[in-house]
């Protein structure tokens, strides 16, 4: 399994008797894009929470750059080299944009423990960089992140993982509370990654944006994987049929 | 391809420090018009047998009444970048006073055994770095304790250090049942009352009993580096910010806890020997009610409660506000009792102005 990156084999949450997420297998190879669609308390966000190890499975494997992993934090998964946007950021919005991009990875220039000095010098210009390299475009750098309008906040929270993920990045509703324009920006930034060859897994509700750019669509339903569809040859009306339960692939693996 | 955004407030705002400082200059005027129409000055020398332009003696007592607050008012800002706040650190300064100048007795007074002992000859005439190192390890332990218990236990800070608060009094009033602890060596009273600035410029600016205001400088110009360009800071303001942002990130944020609440401590232990070294003795009163003063100067000078922004020259300039205020109430002849309600009325004004700025910044963005 040389080209896959994550792989999942009878991934299973239950929240005492709720079984949120039963029996996922599920396998992203390198450079894919794919999307998680469903309906509210599908298992979509609770499929990501075990994969990046914010909550600990009820049973199951994970396999992520061709080892048996078991995070035990974000960080833990972020350090391997799969890093996640949030829905809710994870932004200091007091910070300018360079300490937000290197927050907890700060470029140091004299080592002095907690008290090393910063070399801000360096972690502006790679945030420039960064910033470039995603599309992003930022006036001013030294704004804190608090007087940014929404898409540019989302846009700092995807270049910093961007500028980071060295194997996979995983987006939950990137554009959910974001307007038209700001929606096709930050979607701009996700066709980047795909030039760049960094796997990624969406979460959205919008099924023209998953159409529009991802290779594979996953649809979970009741905390199962009902389908996954190749995204040349489905339609929007196909991938509804299944997120409602009036079509069903009979079968519990999403991988190709 | 790009993503270019539709520019939102994207200028650079006034410096809020800037803000702070006009307030200081407006509230100056103020008391010097007050003072003119009493046919006085607030400022300006109106004695014709004392040399100079300005009031020496009134500028030295505002910058020498708010330096003792002031360093406490160091380490508060910290506490409440992190989102954080410390009532503990006014009995933290009495409780480290009543121990440290326990160790900063002399044997003898006049060539008597000194009346106020608290210790056997063995340890006294001890030298000045013993009561120094004792007061700032009562301060660490204080604010390490303080820190561990907001940071692990998960008690609300305000919880935290009201009960450190009411146990550092207790220990400043067990430690010698009461009784005041006096006659220090001169090492420790030159700490306060010696020439600093004299001795390190040959004479050419003599400072006599300047010192507590060199220090508060001296502290003020180290963290706010600290703050601006270190790991220390940087984190300090991310906590503040987003305590969940910074632990996804990587943070070890009750670490940090523990160290800003340390350094806290540390700062009142400093305020402590600067204070009992400046009164030549110590009483288990000292420090009542600084840790609201420290408070309210970090407040008026634009460290928001709510934590992530702030800066210590900003909690400077409220110090100078502080002492601007209550000294120019003094030249006005305002009673002490109306000088306290208006000190309370200044907190709460200054609470009410960060929750203003919160709220129009939460519809600005």
């Amino acid at each position: 399994m040389t080209d896959i990156v994550l792989k999942t084999e009878g991934l299973t949450k239950h929240y005492g008797g709720v079984h949120a997420l039963n029996d996922a297998n599920f396998e992203l190879r390198a450079g894919e894009h794919i999307a998680i669609v469903g309906d509210n308390g599908a298992g979509k966000s609770t499929f990501v929470r075990q994969i990046t190890g914010v909550e600990s499975r009820t049973k199951g494997k994970i396999w992520f750059d061709g080892r048996e992993v078991s995070f035990t934090g974000p960080l833990d998964a972020r350090e391997s080299g799969m890093e996640c946007v949030f829905q809710n950021l994870a932004l200091a919005d007091d910070l300018d944009v360079p300490s937000n991009l290197f927050l907890g990875r700060e470029i140091i220039r004299f080592n002095l423990g907690p008290f090393s000095i910063l070399n801000r010098k360096a972690m502006r210009a790679a945030t420039e960089e960064g910033l470039k390299r995603t599309g992003v475009k930022i006036p001013n750098l030294d704004n804190p992140i608090r007087n940014m309008s929404g898409g540019q906040r989302q846009c700092v929270a995807i270049a910093r993982s961007a500028s980071f993920a060295s194997k996979l990045i995983i987006m939950d509703e990137p554009t959910a509370a974001l307007g038209v324009q700001e929606t096709a920006q930050v979607e701009n930034i996700i066709r980047t990654l795909k030039d760049r060859g960094i796997p990624l897994i969406l979460v959205s509700h919008n099924l023209r944006q998953v159409i529009d750019l991802v290779d594979r669509i996953i649809v979970f339903r009741r905390g199962h994987i009902v389908a996954s569809l190749n995204k040349d040859e489905t339609d929007g009306n196909d991938i509804v049929s299944y997120i409602t339960g009036v079509k069903s692939q009979n079968t519990a693996t999403a991988s190709i | 391809m790009t993503a270019a955004m539709a520019p939102r407030a994207q200028s650079r705002a006034r410096p809020p420090e800037l803000n702070i400082f006009l307030a200081l200059v407006l509230i100056t005027l103020v008391f010097e018009l007050l003072n003119r129409w009493q046919g006085g000055s607030f400022l300006f020398n109106t004695r014709d047998n004392v040399p100079g332009l300005f009031n020496q003696a009134r500028l030295q007592i505002i910058i020498l009444q708010v330096s003792i607050t002031g360093i406490i008012a160091i380490g508060v800002t910290q506490v409440i970048i992190i989102g954080g706040i410390d009532l503990s650190s006014g009995s933290i300064v009495g409780a480290t006073a009543m121990i440290s100048m326990s160790f900063a007795q002399v044997a003898l007074v006049n060539g008597n055994p000194n009346p106020k002992a608290i210790f056997g000859p063995e340890l006294m005439d001890l030298p000045v770095i013993v009561p120094i190192l004792v007061g700032l390890a009562c301060g660490i332990f204080a604010g390490l304790i303080n820190g561990l218990l907001i940071a692990y236990t998960k008690i609300p800070p305000f919880i935290a250090t009201l009960g450190m608060m009411v146990s550092a009094r207790g220990v400043a009033k067990w430690w010698s049942n009461g009784n005041p602890i006096s006659f220090p060596t001169d090492s420790f009273g030159a700490l306060s009352n010696g020439d600093f600035l004299g001795w390190i410029t040959f004479g050419a600016l003599p400072g006599q009993g300047l010192n507590p205001v060199l220090l508060f400088i001296a502290l003020a110009a180290l963290f706010q580096l600290a703050l601006t360009y270190t790991l220390y800071g940087k984190r300090c303001y991310a906590i503040g910010s987003n305590e969940e942002a910074a632990r996804i990130s990587g943070i070890n944020v009750a670490r940090h806890k523990v160290l800003v609440y340390a350094i806290a401590g540390s700062l009142a232990a400093f305020a402590a020997l600067v204070l009992c070294s400046k009164n030549l003795t110590a009483q288990s009163g000292m420090g009542v009610m600084y840790e609201l003063d420290a408070i309210a100067m970090a407040v008026i000078g634009g460290v928001s409660l709510s934590g992530g922004r702030g800066s210590i020259i900003g909690t400077v300039i409220g110090a100078l506000i502080f002492g601007v205020i209550i000294s120019g109430f003094t030249s006005i002849r305002l009673d002490a009792y109306y000088q306290e309600m208006v000190k309370g009325a200044i907190i709460v004004g200054a609470v009410v102005l960060d929750q203003w700025r919160q709220r129009r910044r939460a519809l600005e963005g």
